[in-house]
């Protein structure tokens, strides 16, 4: 067997240092980062645990003596906001009904839009197309009047079906656009040999372009979801006290300036509000990685 | 009858015209190949056959029936795409009967089908996998039995070789060849490669600017072309044009007298101002010059390529391409002698660019 090479000098793979002025300074830097953005929030939990004795302290950071889930419940089921003294549950029930339908609606015809848009180019489609864009731009504010009238001639008006409504459109042009430019980056030639195959308008769209298409409408949900349930504008001018989602009621039980301030009901509030974008944050951030990657298949 | 024809067709893309007035028939069972550089038209004339594309005028037969408003899949072609377009959430079996469940075909007919094109093609082993799992080639064979199963009068192939690398799209042509002697279909095929349209096409047309400029015989067009277009497009290294004068048979380009008796005129004799095109394997050189009018040349470079050697000089301060013999010994700054041969000339008027 031959000896081996003895070399002199720097030869294989360059040594590294774990403790480099590098290292130190980006691990530094990302520690210190979110350390910024979990100190309110763990203030925010210990706070929901603590009794209100143990708040009039004044150890904000201190984690609680007595753990205690009563504010939680009483946030939930009992915190009152005007007449209604029964939580943010109303609220939650509200929300969950304005958001699913506005999230299916407004995805399912933005999808058909965007398709409609990029493959079938029909006459003004970029006319059409400008419109929609232009919309995006429009304030809100601009548009909430009309849309009193428009809800109130349509009986809507402080319903839930009239947010459902406001969401789905407001939804539209960021939506389409979305739509339109997966469905553009798609390659046209499955498109053509669909059509050579004898599939129509909607045999392509449910059987070509819907099964590619997972990632974009995971992005569409994301988007969807934590908009509409983060939504607090149009909530509390389309919606009355008995109609009002999850955000408006928070708003009243954390501003409410009668009594003592129950700094531990508030927070306890704000989290069970906050939690659904979270819990869609975990939850689709892991499809949506799938979904990426399954779409990452070239044909 | 005539498998295809095509009359009048126009196509604007809004003020752009890019067909005009394009007429072109094709036999049944004829492989015809649009040949031309990107941007020339060839694409979206084969797309309009598709109907993919909506004709702005002219009108469209296949076997005999106007089918200028059809729909694609009514038309009785199938097409093969240059990204293959396979569906990718379906298995290639998914992938082959797409078409026939769209056409609510039964169960036993698909199964047949399949089968028939799976044996032709050889992709039985890969019917049950997703087109991520299999490689260019066997992408391009599933991408043609999609047209194959749907049993079409017209194949249409648009640059399908394209995305393959160049010892398997060498293979790829000879299968698509040996496919067409077995189904003795009409197939059009688009491409931009000189080499696919001469080894495959019973008649070639070359397109520019949304123009048929030659339609004929892969012969016809390497050996007379009909205008400078062509002559120049086809064949690699080019052509050689030289400018000169025809009068009374003889073509003279500076001290050079070339009799062209034994010249094929277009329309017989003619005088006047004209180019002579050349190819560089009808240059004679070593014993080949004997007879022949000859003239000496220097070499500037030479380019060895095994099977024959590319010799580049200059004639009459024109670049001059010589194609000689794999074996022959010469160097850069050699001067050599080489001859003419008038009959596998080309003579073109110098204004309108046709062949003489």
């Amino acid at each position: 067997m031959a000896d081996p090479v003895q070399f002199t000098g720097p030869h294989g793979p360059k040594p590294k240092t774990p403790f480099s002025r590098r290292n130190i300074m980006l691990y530094g830097t990302l520690i210190v980062v979110s350390l910024y953005y979990l100190v309110p929030l763990y203030v925010m939990i210990v706070t929901s645990l603590k009794g209100m004795p143990e708040i009039r302290m004044g150890n904000i950071f201190a984690p609680p003596m007595e753990i205690t889930f009563e504010p939680w419940v009483k946030a939930w089921s009992q915190a009152c906001t005007g007449l209604n003294c029964d939580g943010l549950s109303r609220g939650f029930w509200n929300s969950v009904q304005i958001t699913i339908p506005s999230v299916l609606a407004s995805i399912i015809i933005a999808s058909v839009n965007g398709y409609a848009l990029a493959n079938w180019r029909f006459k003004g489609a970029n006319v059409f197309f400008g419109i929609l864009i232009f919309g995006a731009f429009i304030p809100y504010q601009v548009m909430i009047y009309p849309i009193v009238i428009m809800l109130r001639e349509m009986g809507l008006y402080t319903k839930l079906g009239g947010l459902v409504i406001v969401h789905s459109i407001f939804g539209m042009p960021i939506l389409t656009l979305l739509f339109r430019n997966y469905f553009a980056s798609l390659p046209e030639e499955l498109f053509k040999a669909a059509r050579v195959d004898g599939a129509r308008f909607w045999g392509i769209y449910f059987r070509i372009m819907l099964p590619m298409s997972m990632p974009i409408f995971v992005v569409a949900v994301i988007l969807q979801v934590t908009g509409i349930w983060n939504d607090f504008l149009f909530g509390v001018i389309y919606a009355k006290p008995d109609s009002y989602p999850m955000t408006v009621q928070l708003n009243n039980i954390v501003n409410s300036v009668q009594g003592v301030k129950e700094y531990n009901v508030n927070m306890a509030a704000t989290l069970l509000t906050g939690a659904v974008p979270l819990f869609i944050y975990f939850v689709s951030g892991k499809l949506f990685v799938r979904g990426v990657a399954a779409g990452a298949v070239k044909g | 009858m005539n498998s295809v024809e095509i009359k009048n067709l126009d196509l604007n893309f809004g003020a752009v015209k890019v067909l005009q007035n394009l007429n072109l028939d094709i036999k049944q069972g004829e492989f015809v190949v649009l040949l031309g550089s990107s941007g020339c038209g060839k694409s979206t004339l084969l797309n309009c056959i598709a109907g993919l594309l909506e004709v702005s005028g002219g009108q469209l037969f296949i076997n005999g029936k106007n089918v200028t408003w059809s729909e694609p899949n009514e038309r009785g072609i199938g097409m093969v795409f240059q990204s293959y377009a396979l569906y990718p959430q379906m298995t290639v079996k998914g992938n082959l009967t797409f078409g026939l469940k769209n056409a609510k075909m039964p169960k036993d007919e698909i199964e047949k089908r399949v089968a028939r094109a799976a044996e032709i093609l050889q992709i039985e082993p890969l019917l049950d996998r997703k087109p991520a799992a299999l490689s260019g080639g066997q992408r391009q064979r599933v991408a043609i039995g999609r047209a194959l199963v749907r049993d079409v009068d017209v194949f249409l192939f648009d640059e399908p070789l394209s995305n393959l690398d160049a010892k398997l799209r060498a293979d790829l042509r000879v299968e698509i060849k040996k496919l067409h002697q077995q189904l003795q279909n009409t197939m059009i095929y688009v491409t931009h490669d000189q080499i696919e349209a001469m080894t495959l096409a019973d008649r070639i047309a070359i397109m520019k600017g949304g123009k048929i400029m030659q339609l004929g015989s892969p012969d016809e067009i390497y050996n007379r072309p009909q205008n400078l277009y062509v002559a120049d497009f086809i064949g690699s290294p080019s052509m050689d044009f030289f400018e000169g004068h025809l009068e009374n048979g003889v073509f003279t380009m500076g001290d050079i007298a070339l009799p062209m008796a034994d010249y094929e005129y277009a329309n017989g004799p003619v005088s006047g101002p004209a180019i002579v095109g050349i190819r560089p394997e009808h240059i004679l050189t070593g014993d080949q010059t004997a007879g022949a009018v000859t003239t000496q040349v220097t070499i500037d470079i030479v380019e060895p390529m095994g099977s024959d050697t590319l010799v580049y000089s200059s004639l009459n301060c024109k670049p001059l391409h010589i194609r000689m013999d794999g074996k022959a010994k010469v160097a850069a700054g050699e001067t050599i002698t080489i001859g003419f041969d008038p009959v596998s000339a080309s003579l073109f008027d110098p204004t309108t660019e046709e062949r003489i």
